[in-house]
């Protein structure tokens, strides 16, 4: 694993930080959303964003560019926020959101935001998008890479595993799949609702590479990344063990927060203690 | 007997040809190609093609996704697998975001006939219909398929094309060109009654005609073979020259071509319709032709629907 610049964690800490507090404010405002996957998953996507995707604000259909699709679609705001900070649109999109005439929907709509490679929110679709973009990279002589980051809910849907077997047989060394592995799903624990261990088996036996991290620990997101680019040999999965509700007490590891936004009192500590932090 | 060709057959020898010519055209495939006909162009652009087992739903979202790439995908597989196991795929992943993704599908309505109902696909013009951004076809001869499929191409977003497995006579002339998505083709024209047929009915209806006009009964024919968008141009027109239509389908008549037409009939026009089509019910296994005779499909039903609604009318 390569040496990983601290100055580099730091400034992503607080990029990811001003990404938590933004999808508080968007929920809050919204009074609806979900907050407890877009914040476990945050560290992850702000590295992808802030350091990882080969993409150009000025060019958002650039056809070389990194694809990233977020599958686990009802975490939008985490995308959104990642997507206006970068400069895709303006920040003051992010006070519309699931409102009439606004461009972030409920659930992402590629066709209303720029930068937005892909129409996600019924689960169990966005890796199948992610080996037809990876197919298409290979069928065209491109470069790039597709990141798809699923949830862990989302892989009960057998669509997960036909696209997975479809990988392996078209050698999709271009394709990276991460799972913000917070093990809560909507009803409950994963675990309980439908239990997914042995899970790096699973993938091992449908012949991808697994890679497991800790999904909030910026050097190890950082490095598994880093690692991929420099040489990936198969499709491959990143488990990145996460907390749902990351960074806010209250939500943390509570599955009530999958999808509902805080009241004011709420939102007022979440935002005290997330710019504490 | 005119010659006769299954309309899978004559979209397999044109994605063929069409591989030569458009190099950014891919074809997914779900194991069906030998029957599907993809396999000819499987055969020729190994590296265009890609079979995704059995596996429909991934092979849906994974053509959408592609075409995100610039490509531009074809996707085989029989109509019944297509428009429903696959049906929110296409609903949410293609039809949603407006890609470019052909869906073009075999053994459309009973034509896959002894295989039975599993294999039929006799809902599936009513539900792609129900979806926004698509186009819905079903060409009524191998000629009429050649065109649209190059068409399908070449026109942007998402189209749902529906082929037959058995074969159906050649109607018309091997070197007319000029079929456009939206724009029906008035086979004859009919001052009393119209047929207004789409896919491999439209064969049937010619036959309907004849007997109806040796009858003495003036009849039109319609090869209504985009049921969406629909030409409301020819459907005002055949309002303002004929008494009465009938439609005919092999689908459900309920949401398809007879559901369209009636739709639009009852909001424009007070003009009498009759549907012909499966009667809100599944068939089961037989010869094509048998099925056509034992559900109300035949020439002779056609020329049944139309006496009876004159009669009403006199």
């Amino acid at each position: 694993m390569q040496l990983i610049d601290n100055e580099k964690v730091i400034t992503l800490e607080r990029k990811a930080k001003e990404v938590r507090i933004e999808i508080i404010k968007m929920i809050y405002k919204a009074q609806s959303g979900h907050p407890g996957g877009s914040l476990s998953a945050a560290d992850i996507v702000t590295v992808l964003y802030f350091d990882i995707l080969n993409i150009d604000v000025s060019h958002p259909q650039w056809e070389k560019r990194d694809r990233f699709i977020l599958s686990k679609g009802h975490a939008c705001p985490v995308w959104y926020v990642c997507l206006a900070k970068k400069g895709f649109f303006p920040m003051q999109e992010l006070s519309k959101l699931r409102v009439i005439g606004g461009i972030l929907q409920g659930h992402p709509d590629m066709k209303k935001v720029p930068g937005l490679d892909m129409t996600t929110g019924s689960l169990g679709q966005g890796l199948s998008a992610g080996v037809g973009m990876a197919l298409g990279a290979k069928t065209k002589g491109l470069k790039f890479k597709t990141y798809v980051m699923l949830g862990d809910g989302e892989i009960d849907e057998g669509q997960i595993w036909e696209a997975a077997m479809s990988a392996n047989k078209f050698k999709l060394n271009n394709l990276i799949a991460i799972l913000d592995y917070n093990n809560l799903q909507l009803d409950g624990k994963c675990s309980e609702i439908m239990p997914l261990e042995p899970l790096a088996d699973k993938w091992r036996s449908f012949c991808w590479d697994v890679k497991e991290i800790n999904g909030h620990n910026m050097y190890e997101i950082l490095g598994v990344f880093y690692d991929l680019k420099k040489y990936q040999e198969k499709p491959t999965i990143i488990i990145a063990h996460t907390v749902k509700g990351k960074g806010v007490s209250y939500m943390e590891n509570q599955v009530d927060w999958h999808g509902k936004a805080p009241n004011e009192k709420q939102f007022k500590q979440a935002i005290k203690e997330l710019e504490a932090k | 007997m005119t010659e006769a060709i299954s309309t899978r057959e004559a979209f397999g020898q044109t994605l063929k040809e069409m591989g030569e010519k458009y190099k950014d055209l891919v074809v997914f495939e779900a194991d069906v190609s030998t029957s599907t006909k993809t396999c000819e162009f499987a055969k020729a652009y190994p590296d265009r093609f890609f079979n995704m087992g059995v596996a429909e739903q991934n092979m849906m979202v994974a053509a959408a996704g592609i075409s995100t790439t610039g490509l531009v995908p074809f996707v085989s597989t029989y109509a019944v697998f297509a428009s429903m196991k696959a049906c929110e795929q296409i609903r949410t992943f293609i039809a949603y975001p407006d890609l470019n993704v052909k869906i073009a599908v075999s053994h459309g309505g009973l034509t896959p006939g002894t295989d039975g109902v599993t294999h039929q696909a006799t809902e599936d013009l009513s539900i792609m219909r129900s979806i926004p951004n698509m186009t819905v076809a079903m060409p009524a001869d191998a000629v009429a398929t050649k065109v649209l499929v190059e068409k399908a191409y070449q026109i942007k977003g998402p189209v749902y094309l529906r082929f037959t497995r058995c074969p159906l006579p050649i109607i018309y002339p091997k070197d007319k060109t000029d079929f456009t998505f939206g724009k029906a083709v008035t086979l004859k024209k009919g001052k009393e009654i119209t047929l207004i047929a789409i896919g491999d009915m439209v064969f049937h209806a010619l036959k309907a005609a004849e007997i109806l006009e040796k009858k003495g009964i003036s009849t039109g024919v319609i090869d209504m073979h985009t049921i969406k968008p629909l030409d409301e141009e020819c459907l005002s027109q055949v309002a303002r020259e004929t008494e009465a239509v009938v439609t005919i389908e092999d689908n459900n008549i309920l949401g398809g071509l007879g559901g369209a037409v009636c739709e639009y009939y009852a909001e424009h026009f007070q003009l009498p319709v009759k549907r012909v089509g499966l009667k809100d019910t599944f068939a089961e296994s037989g010869e094509y032709i048998d099925l056509l005779k034992k559900y109300g499909l035949s020439s002779e039903d056609i020329v049944k629907a139309a006496e009876s609604l004159l009669s009403k009318e006199n």
